[in-house]
């Protein structure tokens, strides 16, 4: 069981890693995701699927999100669903969803966007089967931009949630 | 952190006799009307006798400050006197001819002395040198220390005899304080009068603070806190203890406190389960009860003065709109109206007139803008200040001034973070003097 699941999620470290690749000007919607149609067949060191290396590589920390929107999109879709196996894997541990805004809100408004976008992973958590218990939502509005700038490009970086291990 | 709010006595004599209260009056400065030239107003050094000079011109230097910063005034320079001011007698009459020769329509002069009790005295006089009367002296007395709250009482009281309206030099804001990497800010609440003197910190920086807003007695101040990093709440700060608690144990954050014009209550809005709603918390027995409810966000909420309404940012419509209800949350109605319906409006602050309402508005692909409404459906929009991003007024007590954040895009940490004011006229704009970058800023009644 555990081996077949690494191996799951290592294919999922190629389509990670494609995802990931620099495309910070694109906005945040699912359409420019990359499909995978063919077998690549790599040598991919295992990697401890309790590391921060593989939460980082192989789950992604991040969904992002559309202005003024907390929808999920079907590549925000596909990590919660990666981090809800991995979470039903591991039950000894926690998660911290954090949700965040980029700068064109007032701030008041902000942190209430960004609660409900951390509770929109939340929920989705929670449909794939992960007890709500496990899992903490906090808004930072506009507070922790992950990215400087006043573009769209770094907006569509900023409006985010980010998983974390509590 | 302690902070005491200096409380001295302040006795107000209102000389009469010499000084006559006339309607009639020549000289009346509007503060409604568009552009106006500023009334030239000569201001002397108060006399004194030694080290007492130099606190008497820096009385004065503070009174010019005050009066020059609402715009609606012009300090003659001394240069331009020709009676020489430490010839002029606390009982005297000034050589009125003189002074409108050098230009000035109004004379502020004043005297500092000590009593046998080591407290200072100041007394001061307004003159119309049109009409050759006096129309306002009060005399103050306090500890030394003081002596910038007695100067910017002297400009209220010649704001208000001048312009027939309460002043707002007085006063005290508090603002955040941003300092750091934008990724990583370290925000801190900072409090000092309102031209930036007896600037000090509230908060440590440990934990990010947002949204300080006073308490209608200035004794406390209800702000936003990750102090509790799992549920960010809001906080409570007693500047006379020094006491902080949090307002409530609830399931989710809690923010956008403000007192209710009493000071019994505090309105914010909770976030349960990502859907967030308006709810009034009792001071005293801590109960809280809902205003809004829906599925969509309802916060940003502020009381009218007389507290039977209360206005709010919602997103029940595609962008965020301003809405009034009554203050029990019933008669929710939507007020603001963009021309095109393009636009999105948030953070209304109802004024302590109650005729209008600031807000922030934001034209997609355009400037951000601060403008008041009245708060009926539509009607008397008008905007004052723009920039790269502006956001969240606040009001001056008598109404006619409004500071906000204000930010000017720059290239990386280029980004520029002030606090701003405007009039209601749209003219006279200002940056308030900071410690580096600020936000959040909001601005106290007049000081009891």
């Amino acid at each position: 069981m555990r081996f077949k699941l690494i191996a799951a999620l290592a294919t999922g470290l190629l389509v990670a890693a494609c995802e990931s690749t620099p495309e910070v000007a694109e906005e945040d919607d699912g359409a420019g995701a990359v499909e995978v149609t063919e077998e690549v067949v790599v040598e991919v060191d295992p990697i401890d699927p309790r590391s921060e290396r593989y939460i980082e590589e192989v789950l992604g920390k991040r969904v992002f999100f559309a202005l003024d929107s907390s929808v999920l999109n079907a590549r925000s879709q596909s990590t919660i669903r990666r981090w809800a196996d991995w979470l039903n894997e591991f039950s000894d541990v926690n998660v911290i969803v954090e949700g965040h805004c980029d700068e064109r809100g007032t701030r008041e408004y902000n942190l209430a966007l960004g609660d409900r976008r951390a509770n929109a992973v939340k929920d989705h958590l929670v449909v794939l089967g992960i007890d709500p218990n496990r899992i903490t939502t906090i808004s930072y509005g506009k507070e922790r931009p992950l990215v400087l700038g006043h573009t769209e490009a770094a907006w569509g970086q900023n409006r985010r949630g980010d998983l974390t291990l509590s | 952190m302690i902070a005491h709010v200096t409380r001295f006595v302040l006795v107000g004599i209102v000389c009469a006799g010499l000084f006559t209260d006339r309607a009639d009056a020549q000289l009346d400065v509007g503060v409604t009307e568009g552009r106006a030239d500023p009334v030239p107003i000569a201001v002397t050094d108060f006399n004194g006798v030694g080290t007492l000079a130099d606190l008497g011109a820096d009385i004065a230097s503070v009174v010019k400050a005050d009066l020059e910063f609402s715009g609606l005034f012009r300090a003659i320079p001394p240069g331009a006197f020709l009676q020489d001011p430490a010839s002029l007698g606390e009982d005297a009459q000034p050589r009125f001819d003189l002074w409108r020769r050098s230009g000035a329509q109004a004379l502020v002069t004043g005297w500092v002395s000590t009593e046998s009790d080591g407290r200072i005295r100041v007394s001061f006089r307004l003159f119309d040198t049109l009409a050759e009367e006096g129309l306002v002296g009060f005399v103050f007395r306090g500890g030394e220390g003081i002596w910038r709250r007695i100067a910017h009482k002297i400009s209220d009281a010649v704001y208000h005899r001048l312009t027939g309206e309460s002043g707002y030099f007085d006063t005290r804001i508090v603002y955040v304080h941003e300092e750091g990497p934008q990724t990583a800010l370290t925000k801190r609440i900072a409090i000092m009068d309102y031209d930036g003197e007896n600037h000090r910190f509230l908060t440590s920086g440990d934990q990010t603070v947002l949204t300080p807003r006073f308490s209608p007695t200035i004794q406390k101040i209800a702000y936003f806190s990750y102090f509790n990093e799992t549920t960010p709440r809001v906080n409570l700060l007693d500047l006379t203890t020094g006491r902080r608690d949090v307002l409530g144990d609830f399931p989710g954050m809690s923010f956008a406190p403000r007192f209710s014009p009493d000071g019994a209550s505090v309105i914010m809005s909770l976030a349960i389960n990502g859907n967030t709603d308006i709810y009034v918390m009792n001071l005293e027995t801590r109960t809280i009860r809902q205003l809004t409810d829906g599925p969509y966000i309802d916060t940003s909420p502020s009381y009218s003065p007389d507290g039977s309404r209360i206005a709010f940012t919602s997103d029940r419509t595609t962008q965020t709109q301003i809405y009034v209800m009554n203050a029990d949350g019933s008669d929710q109605q939507r007020i603001s109206w963009d021309h095109d319906n393009r636009a999105s409006y948030s953070t209304p602050v109802w004024s302590p007139r109650g005729d209008l309402i600031a807000f922030t508005k934001h034209i997609p692909n355009s400037d951000w803008a601060i403008g008041v409404m009245t708060p009926e459906p539509g009607e008397g929009e008008r905007l004052l200040a723009f920039g790269d991003l502006v956001e969240g007024p606040t009001w001056s007590p008598n109404g006619r001034v409004i500071m906000f954040a204000h930010e000017t895009y720059g290239i990386g940490e280029g980004t520029e973070r002030v606090i701003k004011s405007i009039d209601l006229t749209g003219y006279v704009e200002r940056t308030i003097r900071t410690q580096g970058a600020a936000s959040d800023p909001a601005w106290s009644p007049l000081i009891p």
